[in-house]
């Protein structure tokens, strides 16, 4: 059996259905779920997707926090489920308490919308697990409230305990630590800017997103103990 | 007793303001030389009944801190005035 994946749709969001269809070409089951239901049924995975969540109304994920589904999102991921949260999901994700510090506008005041150049900072995370450090991926961007920011403290935390998932290789947006993604704690959710369901296939002008995602598969699988 | 509160977000001290950087940066163009320090936040006002003054300021401070404002990046200030009795 596939892994199924949980795609979040909030009034707003826009990538929901990229990430459901490099979910499907990768082997995954993709699977809608509505912001507004207060479970996310028996799903292996959840994805939270890029977007305008409720409009980035008062912030960007303010609002979407509040919606019934991120009760369950949020037990599931407590319970140890891979959560991975793409631009305006990793936005959710930090205004949802799930992942520390928050997004601000990017240095420059300018909206990004380019490929960049990733870094994989740790295998030991949901969306790493088959990558290894150092590899380089060009990955796409699109966002304007990009630039990672949190608390000296929170800072030295996620760089000790190997927290920082991918890095910038060229900081596009004035993240502090060149941070792109970050995880959690347990290391079973995962925030990150860029969009790796743009790039999983060499079609879409790079297909180095892919690997990002056969983790994230391979963890909905229970097939892969994250690499030590 | 009713309040008129009015709420004013605005980033913390040392958190960029890029908005804010460029409206200073466009003030000489218009001939506004010597303002400096532009921060950009933003006003939310509303209405909110309770007992007292200081219960009324408690529930704002609160709403400010779980939703109005990210606590990372943002401040508020919370300024009350009892709605006088039609």
């Amino acid at each position: 059996m596939p892994p199924t994946v949980g795609v979040v749709l909030f009034p707003g969001s826009n990538c929901e259905f990229d990430v459901m269809e490099a979910v499907g070409a990768l082997g995954g089951d993709a699977r809608l779920l509505w912001h507004g239901d207060p479970g996310i049924g028996d799903v292996d995975a959840v994805v939270i997707p890029g977007g305008f969540a409720h409009g980035d109304y008062l912030r960007p994920g303010a609002i979407a926090r509040f919606s019934p589904v991120m009760t369950a999102v949020a037990e599931f991921a407590r319970s140890g489920g891979p959560v991975v949260g793409i631009c305006n999901g990793f936005q959710v994700l930090t205004e949802a308490g799930l992942l520390p510090g928050a997004l601000q506008k990017n240095r420059g005041l300018k909206f990004l919308c380019t490929t960049v150049e990733l870094e994989v900072a740790t295998t030991d995370s949901v969306l790493t697990n088959r990558a290894a450090v150092g590899d380089r991926l060009r990955v796409p961007i699109n966002h304007f409230e990009g630039n990672y920011t949190c608390s000296p403290e929170t800072l030295a935390e996620l760089q000790g305990d190997d927290r920082v998932v991918v890095r910038y290789a060229d900081n596009p947006n004035g993240s502090v630590g060149d941070i792109a993604g970050i995880c959690s704690a347990e290391r079973n959710v995962v925030g990150l800017m860029p969009h790796p369901e743009r790039a999983y296939d060499p079609l879409l002008g790079s297909g180095d997103g892919r690997v990002l995602l056969e983790s994230l598969l391979a963890a909905a699988a229970g097939s892969t103990e994250a690499a030590a | 007793m009713t309040f008129d509160a009015v709420v004013e977000v605005q980033l913390r001290p040392g958190v960029a303001d890029p908005q804010g950087a460029t409206i200073e940066r466009s003030l000489p163009t218009l001939g506004f030389g010597g303002i400096a320090g532009v921060r950009v936040g933003k006003c939310i006002r509303f209405t909110i009944e309770a007992t007292d003054q200081a219960a009324a300021q408690a529930e704002a401070e609160d709403l400010c801190a779980r939703f109005l404002t990210n606590p990372v990046i943002e401040d508020a200030t919370v300024t009350l005035h009892e709605v006088a009795p039609a």
